[in-house]
């Protein structure tokens, strides 16, 4: 599905990422913890193609394809989803209409036909009652006067929407409480399959009580520095980074 | 008198005098205060970002031939009536006017007297009123709530034509009506200029709505001068819609002389290449109790130019006064500009009033995040665009005039609908 390999990119000369592999297969499910400004946001950044960062170095393939050489909506349209740590509100711009301009850019891309109004409303009705999200907001501006979790739950509805091959959720678990981390949970885990591939990132191995995942990663310092199965998430959170630190230091 | 021949009015040395003669006193001080009238520059306050210097190097000449290519139309459903160059297209206008509205051609009037709000000693006006093509009056009789907009259309065609036209307004006691405006210009019309003029009475209790559609071309001349009295009880909106121009400048003055009245001002104005538009607008609260509601906002590309002046005037005597104004731009490129001045002059003590002007650019952050769902870079910034003028055109009452302007913004700038 990807695969990074040496990724370097650097931010007003900054050097963020230095020297990231990593590699996803469909069906599987990767979680990625590290300490805070260690480049987990970044990463998600640069792969959704963002143009404040410079990629001084590495490949990132895209289910074959040259990621990097891509526009920000050609990655969306080819099935690269990113749910935001912090997403923007934009007064005025219906959830609907912008979904239904998203929607059919990405089917004009694949040659596809429009969606007729009344298939896209269903879909609406599907996809809101996934995500439990009131379809008020679905026709609202988009996150404008949304709670903090109505606008992750807004994320994961999007992407309900847009079905991606592969899904990169930031801290989608931060400031939910437990009923709205089981619906987001119940969301991601109805939309995978075989073909999809999701990278959750957290902080909190609560999460990973709900979306399982198959491998869990340590960023640390702009690398990949360990890998191991869902039990590390524990691990972590037990015993924070400081082991992993001294690891690093022999 | 000056004797520097750039500032003498030279672009009106071929036109004929009109024979129309509705307020002879003045008439007569307009044509003497043209003797010696020079172009304001732009050292003139009024004046200061439009330049008038480019009338000069047209003269304008009257055309009465009014066959046009194609007919123009805002309202389906409305009684309209077409001008071409100020000249009236019989076969495009309706003959049958909705029940308690009465008009009276301007030209060959012989029984309504007028007593004009004009003033003679400002050029546009003076020219207006020395060399008018034709006017018409509206007359809402009281009490009519008229169900039918009525729509007056003109059209510019030609080179380097002059339309020189006076609309006058009376809304009576408890009358409710729309009034459309709609300005175009035909398909190869070079150098034309609509100099417009309008006058309104909306006598006590009365409504009126006044939607002015402006979609001429980027060569195209307007100045419009409106200048609208209210009387107790009544409520006056205009939605000023200015979608295509060269030169435009809009001189709306409002005057609510009566008590307890309401006043709606909503402006758009969507510039691109070289275009330069200019709203002035006056709201003067003479009497108490009053409320007041104005929000304009450009979006302005390439080298286009923007102005907004708007004054809110509330007199000594006018206590218990709501008046809001509010101003926002974008620019959406480097070389555009817009030179926005809201004003408030308060005598009075017990009101409440604000007033505010921002500008800025399409917000990235929101531009990326649409591009991240697949959204292409225009489509996201379109999605924007029209996100933020949609807060004035939702304030057109007449579906089909808002369906319209929403039509003719997606036709030019091709918006997302
Ligand atoms: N646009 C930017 N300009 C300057 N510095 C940046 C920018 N973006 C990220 N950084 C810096 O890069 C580092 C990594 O930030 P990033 O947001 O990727 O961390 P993170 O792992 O997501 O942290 P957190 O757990 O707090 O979300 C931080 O030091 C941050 O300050
Ligand atoms: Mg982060």
């Amino acid at each position: 599905m990807i695969k990074i390999q040496n990724l370097h990119a650097s931010v007003e000369g900054k050097e963020i990422l230095r020297g990231l592999d990593l590699e996803i297969k469909a069906g599987e499910i990767h979680a990625i913890m590290g300490p805070n400004g260690s480049g987990k946001s970044t990463l998600a950044s640069v792969l959704a193609g963002r143009e404040d960062y410079e990629i001084t170095e590495g490949s990132v393939e895209f289910d074959g394809q040259d990621l990097l050489d891509m526009d920000t909506e050609e990655r969306a349209r080819e099935g690269l989803f990113l749910a935001f740590q912090y997403p923007v509100e934009i007064p005025g711009v219906s959830n609907i209409n912008f979904l239904r301009t998203a929607l059919n850019e990405k089917r004009e891309y694949l040659g596809q036909e429009a969606m007729s109004a009344k298939d896209f409303m269903a879909m609406v009705r599907e996809k809101s009652a996934l995500v439990e999200l009131d379809p008020k907001l679905a026709s609202r501006s988009v996150n404008e006067g949304f709670s903090g979790g109505e606008k992750k739950r807004n994320e994961i509805f999007q992407m309900a929407m847009l079905e991606p091959k592969l899904a990169i959720l930031d801290e989608t678990d931060s400031g939910l409480d437990i009923d709205a981390l089981r619906i987001v949970a119940n969301g991601v885990n109805t939309l995978k399959s075989k073909d999809n591939a999701t990278i959750v990132i957290t902080h909190y191995q609560r999460l990973l009580d709900y979306i399982v995942p198959d491998y869990v990663h340590v960023l640390f310092d702009g690398k990949i520095v360990k890998t191991g199965p869902k039990e590390l998430a524990l691990e972590l959170e037990e015993k924070g980074y400081d082991w992993i630190k001294e690891e690093l230091a022999q | 008198m000056s004797t520097d021949s750039n500032k003498g009015i030279k672009f009106t040395e071929q036109l004929q005098s009109t024979a129309i003669n509705i307020d002879p006193d003045l008439k007569k001080r307009a044509n003497d205060f043209l003797k010696d009238a020079e172009l304001p520059t732009t050292r003139n306050e009024a004046w200061k970002y439009t330049r008038l210097a480019k009338l000069n190097k047209v003269a304008f000449v009257q055309n009465e031939d009014t066959s046009l290519s194609r007919s123009f139309e805002i309202d389906r459903e409305a009684c309209r009536i077409t001008f071409v160059n100020g000249n009236l297209a019989t076969n495009l206008s309706d003959l049958k006017l909705p029940e308690g509205v009465n008009i009276v051609r301007l030209r060959g009037n012989q029984h309504e007297q007028f007593k004009l709000k004009t003033n003679p000693e400002e050029l546009f006006g003076a020219i207006n009123l020395s060399y008018l093509s034709d006017g018409i009056y509206i007359h809402v009789s009281k009490k009519v709530k008229v169900d039918q907009p009525i729509e007056i259309i003109h059209v510019l065609k030609g080179s380097d034509v002059i339309s020189n036209f006076k609309t006058i307004i009376k809304a009576e006691e408890f009358s409710q009506v729309n009034i459309i405006q709609g300005f175009f210009a035909e398909d190869g019309a070079s150098s034309c200029f609509m100099n417009n003029s309008l006058e309104i009475d909306v006598m006590d209790n009365a409504i009126l709505s006044l939607d002015k559609i402006q979609d001429e071309n980027k060569e195209a001349f307007h100045i419009s001068n409106e200048m609208i009295d209210q009387q107790k009880d009544s409520t006056f909106t205009i939605n000023t819609h200015t979608l295509n121009g060269g030169l435009v400048r809009n001189n709306l003055n409002i005057r609510v002389l009566g008590t307890n009245c309401s006043t709606n001002l909503f402006g758009t104005y969507l510039l691109n290449g070289r275009q330069h538009v200019d709203n002035h607008t006056v709201v003067d609260h003479k009497v108490p109790h009053c409320e007041s509601n104005e929000l304009y906002k450009g979006v302005m590309n390439d080298q286009s130019t923007g102005v907004f002046n708007g004054k809110v005037f509330v007199r000594e005597d006018a206590q218990k006064i709501n008046a809001f104004q509010s101003n926002a731009n974008i620019l959406l490129s480097d070389t555009a500009s817009i030179n926005s001045k809201p004003e408030l002059e308060i005598y009075a003590d017990d009101v409440k009033c604000s007033h505010g002007s921002t500008t800025g650019q399409l917000d990235e952050e929101a531009i990326y995040y649409l591009q991240t769902r697949g959204i292409s870079k225009t489509s996201a910034r379109n999605l924007l665009i029209r996100a933020f003028v949609e807060e004035v055109l939702e304030n057109i009452a007449n579906e089909n005039v808002r369906q319209f302007t929403e039509s003719r913004l997606n036709d030019r700038f091709n918006w997302a609908l």
